[in-house]
């Protein structure tokens, strides 16, 4: 049984300082390609979250006539419609104004720039409006990454619940719940989701849903098992005998037992949860205009695949290799909570 | 054997009726009903005044039963799911079963390549790694597994076409439809040929992930035979390598592998939607795509429920299948499920 390596005195396990999850940890440092997918993920997050700092057509830093201005944190009267890049370009010595290290903002069109090859000014080249492709992409990794991430918690939470009720309970809620999952496999779930997203008004909080209530099968049949692999085992016992309650059993002694590999599957889903999200964006489901996407930017190089290589291949990557690091973190965290695997690698 | 038929059979029951619930629920959500949505259309081309849509209305309101509460309502969706009947499209009036029929073809012929592509290559792969586990090859194999399993299959699409398409790179392949214009006058062999060109991409786009994830379950299941008892004796008594590897190992390593056919089968149902809509082929992914697009929800739904069947029958042969290949499972099912 897998989880004797994580549970019972283990004289490992009672040293102060190492915890279960820091022995995961110290398993996980191990494999470097792991970590550096991990050290991957949290700069992507970092660009998600200080998107308006790396990609803006305001500058960051504006010194004009003695005064100082900082136009990306807060709106002055005084700058109210300005075209910043003219400005700038007007100032003399001592004033000056310090933009973004992509001076571009995602949805800042110059139809004269439009479908321009990566060159100085666009690193990244153009869409057909002559909007920014690097700008658009920084942008576009907040909505993978808030999608990713919160479709995966909606099926987690929907998931263990389910799977926790059925593997306590056994008996007819574990039928139904059998019965649920069964149904759920049997749709193309790709195929659902469109359909959920087309009849729903156009919005990132409804493809979120939409990936949420459709993706819980995994999670759920993982958890049940788990929760029949434990529940006849003595600590088990020894806290129904103890009078605890079956919530308190299922949250506080079960449940957490069973965390891990759940947790790994929810890092392999975020991955997944991003290529949906991307693919939806692509077929023209996704989030709505003028908010850039990843798999918008990539639905526009359809009308030019003949020549645009820089729509097609630039956002395919960032889905790619998102997709991959996520994947790779998950692969180092199910070796690291069950060693065991790792043998078969 | 019979007596597990009939009790796999007798539990598809419930699951139907799951099907049949989810299927009823997602028509629910569905934005204005459909006799609302005839009639705006029919205001929208002029045709028809203020006064006469609301009897009209009425009357198809009648028409799909929609004036009658909601458990009739599911009764009635449930009678036309059993008997395959889903009416007619809203987008050319043809009754949605048979437009179904015709893509059904065309979408079994490029999940049965890609399913066998993938078994093709997958054993062997999966079993190369196994048996150099730790080496250099099978390092190198198992990178390109995982890269491959990662790579969005709309992206591969898109780079190939841009690539092979014809476009400012190389013109290898057609990237639009199944044949070429006038290739019903082709002598057959021609026709073939003209075929399998139109299928290379689209058919590459369908297969690598399932290679690729098939291939690593091959490696593991193999890697997991290898190490055990029988495997040491068969090896002990001085049988060959290769007598160890493909009689004694490959057998027993391979009985897994073939239960996650049914996984496989939705899964390229449902990547079917892009790439058959990427290259142009008519398909049912083509076709539940344009549907989504024409808000064409008889046919969505009939395409939704068609290929949960199509899953469904998937998953029971592939079980069956798996209590033929392996005689120590008994077909009695207790404990089975």
């Amino acid at each position: 049984m897998r989880s004797d390596v994580k549970l019972g005195p283990d004289p490992l396990l009672s040293k102060p300082g190492r915890s279960y999850w820091g022995l995961v940890w110290r398993q996980f440092r191990q494999d470097r390609l792991a970590l550096a997918a991990l050290i991957g993920v949290l700069l992507l997050f970092l660009v998600a979250i200080f998107a308006p700092l790396l990609a803006n057509d305001k500058p960051i830093y504006l010194r004009m006539q003695g005064r100082s201005y900082f136009p990306i944190f807060k709106n002055y009267h005084r700058f109210f419609e300005t075209d910043f890049k003219a400005l700038a370009d007007s100032l003399a010595a001592p004033d000056l104004a310090l933009f973004p290290p992509v001076p571009y903002s995602p949805t800042e069109y110059d139809l004269t720039q439009a479908l321009k090859p990566p060159n100085q000014y666009h690193w990244l080249g153009t869409d057909d409006r002559g909007r920014d492709i690097l700008a658009r992409m920084i942008y576009g990794a907040r909505v993978s990454l808030s999608v990713g991430f919160v479709a995966v918690s909606i099926y987690v939470l929907i998931g263990v619940i389910l799977g926790s009720l059925a593997g306590y309970y056994g008996g007819v809620p574990d039928v139904f719940i059998s019965r649920a999952i069964e149904v759920m496999i049997c749709f193309p779930t790709f195929f659902l989701i469109i359909t959920i997203v087309a009849f729903l008004p156009p919005s990132i909080y409804n493809i979120m849903a939409a990936i949420g209530i459709t993706g819980w099968t995994g999670v759920a049949r993982l958890t049940r098992g788990e929760f029949l692999k434990l529940r006849s085992r003595e600590f088990v016992e020894a806290t129904r005998a103890l009078g605890a309650s079956d919530l308190r059993a299922i949250f506080r002694h079960l449940l957490p037992n069973a965390l891990a590999p759940v947790l790994v599957v929810a890092t392999f889903g975020v991955a997944d949860a991003i290529l949906i999200e991307s693919s939806l964006s692509f077929l023209g489901f996704g989030v709505p205009p003028p908010t850039p996407s990843w798999g918008d930017i990539l639905s526009q190089s359809r009308s030019y695949v003949d020549f645009a290589w820089w729509l097609t291949t630039f956002p395919g990557a960032a889905i790619f290799l998102t997709i991959t690091m996520y994947n790779l973190v998950g692969e180092g965290f199910r070796d690291a909570v069950d060693p065991r695997l790792k043998q078969d690698r | 054997m019979r007596a597990y038929l009939v009790q796999r059979l007798l539990l598809m029951i419930p699951t139907l009726l799951g099907i049949s619930l989810i299927t009823f629920l997602i028509i629910q959500l569905a934005p204005g009903n459909p006799a609302e949505l005839k009639i705006r259309q029919a205001i929208e081309a002029g045709s028809m005044s203020a006064q006469d849509s609301q009897a009209i209305i009425e009357q198809t309101k009648q028409l799909y039963g929609l004036d009658k509460p909601i458990h009739i309502r599911y009764l009635i969706w449930l009678k036309r799911m059993a008997t395959l009947d889903f009416g007619n499209s809203y987008k050319d009036h043809r009754p949605v079963t048979e437009k179904i029929l015709e893509r059904v073809p065309v979408s079994l012929q490029l999940s049965l390549i890609s399913i066998f592509l993938v078994y093709l290559f997958a054993v062997p792969v999966g079993v190369f790694a196994a048996v150099k586990q730790r080496s250099f090859s099978d390092r190198i194999v198992t990178l390109i597994l995982f890269v491959l399993y990662s790579l969005p299959n709309f992206w591969t699409a898109m780079m190939l076409i841009l690539l092979f398409g014809g476009g400012q790179f190389l013109n290898w392949f057609p990237v639009y439809g199944l044949n070429s214009e006038g290739a019903d006058r082709l002598p057959i062999a021609a026709w073939l040929f003209d075929r399998g060109w139109h299928l290379v991409l689209p058919v590459f786009c369908l297969t690598y992930e399932g290679l690729a994830y098939i291939s690593r379950q091959q490696r593991a299941g193999m890697l997991e035979v290898i190490r055990q008892d029988y495997i040491r004796t068969a090896r002990a008594k001085g049988l060959s390598e290769k007598t160890v590897i493909f009689k004694h190992a490959l057998r027993n390593s391979i009985i897994p592998i073939v239960t996650l056919m049914a996984s496989l089968f939705p899964a390229i149902l449902g990547g079917s939607v892009i790439v058959e809509s990427i290259f142009s082929i008519p398909g049912m992914g083509k076709l539940g795509f344009d549907s989504i697009l024409a808000r064409d929800y008889p046919t969505i739904m009939g395409i939704a429920v068609i290929s949960a069947f199509l899953t469904l029958i998937g998953i029971l042969v592939a079980d069956l299948a798996y209590t033929l290949v392996d005689p120590r499972i008994t077909f009695s099912g207790k404990g089975r499920r």
